[in-house]
C-alpha cells in the first residue's frame, strides 16, 4: 500500500504502518550519523539542549554532499542513505527520549532499535540506498545546518522535503522486519 | 605534455567516474529488473536505474558516498611519476570543490576531515610500468558502505573451490543490506592474503560482463553468481532474487600450507573510469 505522509508524524499514523508498506514523505527530515547521534546523546545526558526538535520527527541517516552557492544559499547535489546499523548503539536513546517517529536508512537496523520502535510507536524506513541524486530531488530547500564543525557529512542538516521516497517500510511498529533473510 | 593539461584531464576523469556507472553495470541492471518478479525489488531496480539516468543527466555524483579515491596508472618508461603524483593529488582537491565530491578523508586518530579528500596515504595511488608511450589512469571511487563488509578468509588448505563458495556465500548472508545490493563481488583466491587482496581489487576493476578467461574460473563465478541470488537478501537486503548482478574472480597459486581468500564488496554504483593521455597532451577514455 502507498501512502503519503506529513511532518510531524503522530503516533497513531505510525502505528497503522506495516512492513512492505511504500510512504512518501513530505515535511522535515534531520540528519544525522555517528558523530551528531553521539553528541546529542551527550548533550541530553549532560543536561544541555540539542538545536533541533524531534518530538514526532523524522531522523535520516543521511551524509549529503551539499554546495554553497555563490549567494549562501546551499544546494543539496547528492543525499542517499547511509547503512543505518552503525547508528544501533544510539537510536533507542533517541527514539525514547527525543521522540523521533520515523528512521530512514539503508541496510536495517537491529534489536534494541527494534524493542524501542515496538515500545514508543516508531518505524524504518528504506531509501533505495546510493539513490543520491533520486533523494536530492525531493529535498525542496535546506531549511539549516547545526554542527557544521563536525563535518559535512557529519553535520545536522535540517532538510524540508516534498514526496520524499520510495520510502519501503522495512521495520514496523510490530517489530516485523523485511530484513529477517539477512543477518541485519 | 604540461602539468594544468593533466590536471584538467584527471579532474575530468573523477567527474566521469563519479557520475557514470560503466555500460555493464547498467546493462547487468536492466536486465535484473526485468527478471526480477519481487515487487519491492522491482522498485528499488527501478529507483537506482532512474537515479543513475539522473546523475548521468544533470553530471551528479550517483551516490554521495564518493568515497575513497583510487588511481591505478600505468607509466611509460620516460613519465615523471613524482609529477604524477603531485598533480594527481592537486587534482582532488580542485575535483572535491568543482564537482563536488564529499569530503570523505578523515584523521585516524582524531576523526578530523580534512575537508579535501587528500590526507596521509589517500588517495591511494599505485603505478605500474608500461610499455607504451601513453600514460593510462584508471580512477576508482570507493564507497564506505560496500568496503566496510569486505572479508578475508585464511580457509584450510584441504577446502577447495566449494570451501570458497561456502565462504562467498557466508560473507554476503553477513554482509545483508548494507553494502547495497545488488552487488558486484570481487574475488580473490590464493598466494597469501596481500596477494589475494590485491587480485580481489583486480577482479572489481575487470567489466563484469567478462568471464575469467580460464574456463574453470569462470565456471566458478557462474556458480557463485547463481548461489548469491538464491540467499534471497534482493535489492538493498528488502528481499529479492537480485542480491549481485556480477562475481568475478582471480587467482594466484597458493602457498601449499595457505588457502587465502578476500571478497570486496562493490555496490551497484560501481565507479571506475580509465583515460590514456598521450604525450601531446590529447586524452582517450574508454
Ligand atoms: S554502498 Fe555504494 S551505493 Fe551504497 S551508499 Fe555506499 S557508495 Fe553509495
Amino acid at each position: 500500500m502507498s501512502r503519503v505522509l506529513k511532518t510531524p508524524l503522530v503516533e497513531e499514523d505510525v502505528r497503522s504502518l506495516h512492513v512492505g508498506d511504500v510512504v512518501f514523505l513530505s515535511g522535515v527530515v534531520v540528519t544525522a550519523r555517528d558523530a551528531a547521534h553521539r553528541r546529542m546523546i551527550e548533550h541530553i545526558q549532560s543536561g544541555k539542549p540539542i538545536p533541533v526538535n524531534l518530538r514526532g520527527g523524522v531522523i535520516y541517516h543521511c551524509g549529503p554532499i551539499i554546495r554553497r552557492l555563490d549567494d549562501g544559499r546551499m544546494e543539496v547535489i547528492s543525499a542517499g542513505p547511509t547503512t543505518s546499523s552503525r547508528m544501533d548503539i544510539f537510536e533507542p536513546f533517541i527514539i525514547s527520549r527525543l521522540g523521533a517517529r520515523m528512521i530512514i536508512g539503508k541496510g536495517g537496523m537491529g534489536g534494541s532499535t527494534i524493542d524501542a520502535m515496538k515500545r514508543y510507536g516508531a518505524v524504518y524506513a528504506a531509501f533505495p540506498g546510493g539513490a543520491g541524486v533520486l533523494a536530492a530531488s525531493k529535498i525542496k530547500r535546506v531549511v539549516g545546518v547545526e554542527w557544521m564543525e563536525l563535518g559535512m557529512p557529519e553535520a545536522l542538516w535540517i532538510l524540508e522535503v516534498e514526496s520524499f521516497g520510495p520510502l519501503v517500510i522495512a521495520i514496523d511498529s510490530s517489530g516485523k522486519s523485511l530484513y529477517a533473510r539477512g543477518s541485519r | 605534455m604540461d602539468e594544468e593539461t593533466l590536471e584538467r584531464i584527471i579532474i575530468k576523469a573523477i567527474k566521469r567516474a563519479a557520475s557514470t556507472v560503466p555500460p555493464d553495470v547498467k546493462f547487468a541492471l536492466s536486465q535484473a529488473l526485468r527478471r526480477e518478479t519481487n515487487d519491492i525489488a522491482r522498485m528499488q531496480l527501478e529507483a537506482v536505474i532512474e537515479n543513475i539516468r539522473l546523475a548521468e543527466e544533470k553530471k551528479l555524483p550517483v551516490c554521495q558516498d564518493t568515497g575513497i579515491l583510487y588511481f591505478y596508472v600505468r607509466l611509460p618508461q620516460l613519465a615523471d611519476a613524482e609529477l604524477i603524483r603531485k598533480t594527481i593529488l592537486n587534482a582532488t582537491i580542485k575535483a572535491t570543490y568543482e564537482i563536488p565530491l564529499r569530503p570523505n578523508a578523515v584523521d585516524s586518530v582524531t576523526g578530523e576531515n580534512s575537508g579535501n579528500n587528500v590526507g596521509v596515504n589517500v588517495p591511494w595511488i599505485e603505478f605500474e610500468p608500461s610499455g607504451g608511450d601513453c600514460v593510462e589512469i584508471t580512477v576508482f571511487l570507493k564507497g564506505g558502505g560496500a568496503d566496510n563488509v569486505s572479508a578475508l578468509e585464511s580457509l584450510p588448505a584441504g577446502e577447495g573451490l566449494g570451501g570458497i563458495k561456502r565462504s562467498v556465500i557466508k560473507a554476503v548472508m553477513k554482509a545483508g543490506g548494507g553494502p547495497c545490493p545488488p552487488v558486484v563481488l570481487g574475488v580473490g583466491v590464493g598466494g597469501g592474503a596481500y596477494i589475494a587482496m590485491k587480485l580481489a581489487k583486480r577482479a572489481l576493476m575487470r567489466p563484469i560482463s567478462e568471464r575469467n578467461s580460464d574456463p574453470r574460473i569462470a565456471q566458478l563465478e557462474n556458480e557463485i553468481l547463481e548461489d548469491v541470488n538464491r540467499t534471497g537478501i534482493g535489492p538493498m537486503g528488502l528481499g529479492g532474487e537480485t542480491t549481485a548482478i556480477g562475481v568475478n574472480v582471480e587467482v594466484a597459486h597458493r602457498h601449499p600450507a595457505s588457502y587465502p581468500l578476500v571478497v570486496l564488496f562493490n555496490c551497484y554504483a560501481v565507479r571506475r573510469v580509465k583515460v590514456k593521455v598521450f604525450p601531446d597532451g590529447k586524452c582517450q577514455f574508454e
